[in-house]
């Protein structure tokens, strides 16, 4: 190498040093700023979905402002990884998932690209719901992908069944009271009023359905085996052949066939999905194609948790009156 | 233990004035205490090993450690195990049973310790792995750029974990039908200071939308002319180096600043002589929601490093550079109630290149532009133009265009069709058919963005 060239490449190394520092020195003011402003306000909290916001509103009432990805009314296996999400996670104190790989698709680069220490994996601010919730549908023997897009874990759409919500209610309000300790009562105390309030809606709700249990539906995704568990329906068959595999015309015809034979008569559909094949079961059997929200958010009149099971109990509830499909 | 027996004794005590007689003298009394410590020294010893023995069963049945000691039965004096059978309870290496005519017969005998188990601990610890296969035939007549007619493309396999509390390691090897390159490994630290995402390794680069995909995700089964004629082929710019990015703070958009650094060997695009050769790359990102179900991404670029001319003549060697520069953007619509049925995405690169030659600068641009739109939950149609002048002859203009077809039977599988229409500069047109199917095992992928 001539001395041409060591010089050049020197210059090149300060140039490249120049670039990156200027860059980090210039642009990191910034975010020193807003880091201190973030130290002394109010806990930033994401969650994955509107129903987890719902929840962690609930516990955290106006010390935390919360925000989340997923919207109730999209489907929670696609969302988009977009940036504007990053820039959201970036900010965060406190991640709180689904778990039980329902995000698997979309949040791991988001997390990855938040540039945030504090939401990483296993981190203090990283919070998955679904630890002590009661996980139904997790899958005995051999798993393959021959069965679908199978939950190894379990089935992710736990929050369906009110005592679920109770769980991840406490689950949040105990890594909320980890960050602010100071706070602590007041999160045990929201913590109680929201458990209390969630007591009395359920025995509500279950006394409405009481009369009815035992009902038999069909539904096109595996998405609501806990309500159906806490309500007592019973769920005789998917629209889809395996989870996440689109309907069959015969497949169609195995469900029409059964759906005959157990003279079941309400399809439930979550508002993601097409409603061609269910609407084609329905006139087949007779049956009637319900839109039932599976989260907050899912349909208009669905704004927080408590609604999500006035809506769904009632819909429930009319349309078996009217179908006369007691049984 | 002591206890318990300094209990029967005293107990025996307390019962033989009740059945003995008030001739007892001393030494009978004695005798009795002798005669009631060998029994019940007999009986804990028959308990230690009968309880041993159901630990040892309890093992063999167990691939997890054995819990602690069994209850005893019902109506049995209470017997702590004997200080003999504690490592037993303690977590210990799992057992099978020895297979049905090997015992005996020369093979072992007894609980056969089980290795890698499912309860191993270090299973949990092992990567996500994935592998991911791409099958490509070809037919038609193409002289200039002819692929095989049938070929197993590229089988991906990819190895991804967390490292520690501040970083991930990414792997993607690339077996090709003869060979394996490292496509893709690198180091990213998730969580520095000042918000810099850092990545060490050898990676692709962050030159405009195409060069930073795997094939997989690519929306055609090939690559645009403008790719293989300015931007590297079919590798692109993929060099070992470092990569920093980071999120430039604004009120307005999402913007995002990427500097990376690489040694400066990139397929016949880029070429190092010395250590001072290195290339570099510059991207600014930035992206915007339009609505809740569309977006814009654009995004420009910068490539710089020393180029292979007159590789060969000691003289000359390192002294022409090549430099790119490139625009992107990217349209996407997509209605979130709808988002597995519908969606479209249009994409647009041009890219500039100025090419240092012994026979004079080469300055020679080239663009795609192509849209897909998914008309139900499993099918997608697409159309690609494209348009490009030769790297190192810029007076020779190649164009083209593709119309594809693709079908997913579900995420991990897919099916593509690809017409393809290449005029070339320099020799007859090719009308080519392409097909190909990927499909994937494995750990779940992210979805492509």
């Amino acid at each position: 190498m001539n001395v041409n060239k060591l010089i050049a490449t020197l210059a090149a190394i300060v140039k490249l040093w120049l670039f990156f520092a200027g860059a980090a020195g210039l642009l990191g003011a910034c975010s020193c700023f807003s880091d201190t402003l973030l130290a002394q306000g109010k806990l930033n909290v994401m969650t994955t979905t509107e129903d987890l916001a719902s929840i962690g509103r609930e516990v955290a009432g106006d010390r935390a402002t919360i925000d989340f990805i997923a919207r109730g009314y999209q489907d929670p296996h696609f969302v988009e990884a977009k940036p504007s999400f990053i820039l959201k996670l970036q900010r965060a104190d406190l991640l709180v998932i689904v778990g039980r790989e329902l995000e698997i698709g979309w949040l791991p680069p988001l997390i990855q690209q938040s540039r945030n220490g504090k939401i990483q994996v296993g981190a203090d601010g990283y919070l998955d719901a679904s630890l002590h919730a009661r996980i139904l549908d997790i899958p005995q023997g051999q798993i393959t992908r021959a069965m679908g897009d199978v939950h190894p874990l379990g089935n992710p759409h736990y929050w369906l069944d009110p005592e679920n919500g109770k769980i991840i209610a406490r689950d949040i309000a105990d890594k909320l009271s980890q960050f602010r300790p100071a706070d602590r009562a007041a999160f045990q105390q929201r913590l109680s009023d929201f458990t209390g309030r969630l007591d009395a809606a359920e025995k509500r709700w279950l006394a409405a359905l009481a009369p009815y249990k035992g009902t038999k539906v069909v539904t096109y995704h595996q998405s609501y085996s806990n309500f159906a568990d806490r309500f007592g329906l019973q769920v005789i068959g998917y629209v889809e052949p395996r989870p996440g595999i689109p309907p069959t015309p015969q497949h169609t015809l195995d469900v029409i066939n059964e759906m005959k034979r157990q003279a079941v008569k309400l399809v439930l559909v979550e508002p993601y999905f097409d409603l061609k094949t269910p609407n084609a079961i329905a006139r087949e059997t007779g049956a009637q194609v319900l839109v039932m929200p599976p989260s907050v958010g899912g349909v208009k009149d669905v704004p927080d948790y408590f609604k999500l099971f006035d809506y769904d109990t009632t819909l429930l509830i009319d349309a078996i009156k009217k179908a006369g499909a007691g049984r | 233990m002591r206890t318990i027996a300094a209990l029967a004794v005293t107990a025996g005590l307390a019962l033989v004035p009740s059945t003995g007689l008030a001739q007892d003298t001393p030494q009978t009394l004695r005798q009795d205490i002798d005669q009631l410590r060998r029994e019940f020294e007999t009986l804990k010893q028959q308990y230690g090993d009968r309880l041993a023995a159901l630990e040892a069963k309890l093992a063999a049945t167990e691939a997890t450690p054995a819990p602690g000691t069994p209850p005893a039965a019902p109506g049995t004096p209470l017997v702590a195990p004997p200080p003999g059978t504690t490592p037993a309870a303690a977590p210990q290496q799992p057992t099978a049973p020895v297979p049905p005519g090997a015992e005996g017969a020369g093979g072992p005998s007894g609980a056969l310790p089980v290795y890698g188990g499912a309860a191993s601990g270090s299973k949990i610890f092992n990567p996500d792995i994935a592998v991911i296969g791409d099958f490509l035939g070809a037919a038609g007549r193409n002289l200039a750029n002819p692929d095989p007619a049938l070929e197993m493309h590229e089988s991906e396999a990819a190895f991804q974990a967390v490292v520690d509390p501040y970083a991930r390691a990414d792997f993607f090897i690339s077996f090709g039908e003869e060979g394996v390159d490292l496509e893709e490994g690198f180091v990213t630290f998730t969580s520095l200071p000042g918000g810099l995402l850092t990545k060490v390794g050898k990676m692709r680069a962050a030159f405009g939308k195409v060069n930073t995909l795997h094939n997989h995700v690519l929306p055609w089964a090939d690559r645009p002319l403008v790719t293989r004629n300015l931007v590297g082929g079919e590798d692109g710019i993929s060099d070992a180096g470092i990569s920093v990015a980071r999120l430039i703070p604004n009120r307005w958009i999402f913007l995002e600043a990427t500097g990376q650094v690489f040694r400066g060997d990139s397929d016949a695009l880029f070429r190092s002589a010395t250590r001072g050769d290195v290339s570099m790359v510059g991207h600014l990102r930035g992206y915007q929601d339009l609505t809740e179900s569309s977006n814009i991404d654009l995004g420009f670029s910068v490539a710089r490093g020393h180029n292979d001319d007159s590789v060969g003549n000691d003289q000359l060697v390192g002294h022409f550079t090549t430099q790119l520069y490139g625009i992107d953007a990217t349209l996407r619509w997509r209605p979130l109630r709808r988002s597995i049925y519908r969606s479209f995405v249009g994409r647009s690169e041009i890219v500039w290149s100025r090419r240092g030659q012994s026979s004079g600068l080469q300055a020679a641009n080239g663009y795609y532009v192509s849209g897909d739109y998914q008309f139900g939950r499993r099918w997608f149609a697409g159309a690609r133009v494209d348009r490009s002048h030769r790297a190192s002859d810029a007076s020779l203009l190649d164009n083209g265009g593709s119309i594809m077809l693709t079908y997913w039977p579900s995420e991990f599988s897919q099916v593509r069709g690809q017409y393809r229409r290449t005029n070339y500069a320099d020799g007859p047109s090719a009308n080519e058919l392409l097909f190909q199917i990927q499909f994937s095992i494995g750990a779940h992928g992210a979805h492509p963005f």
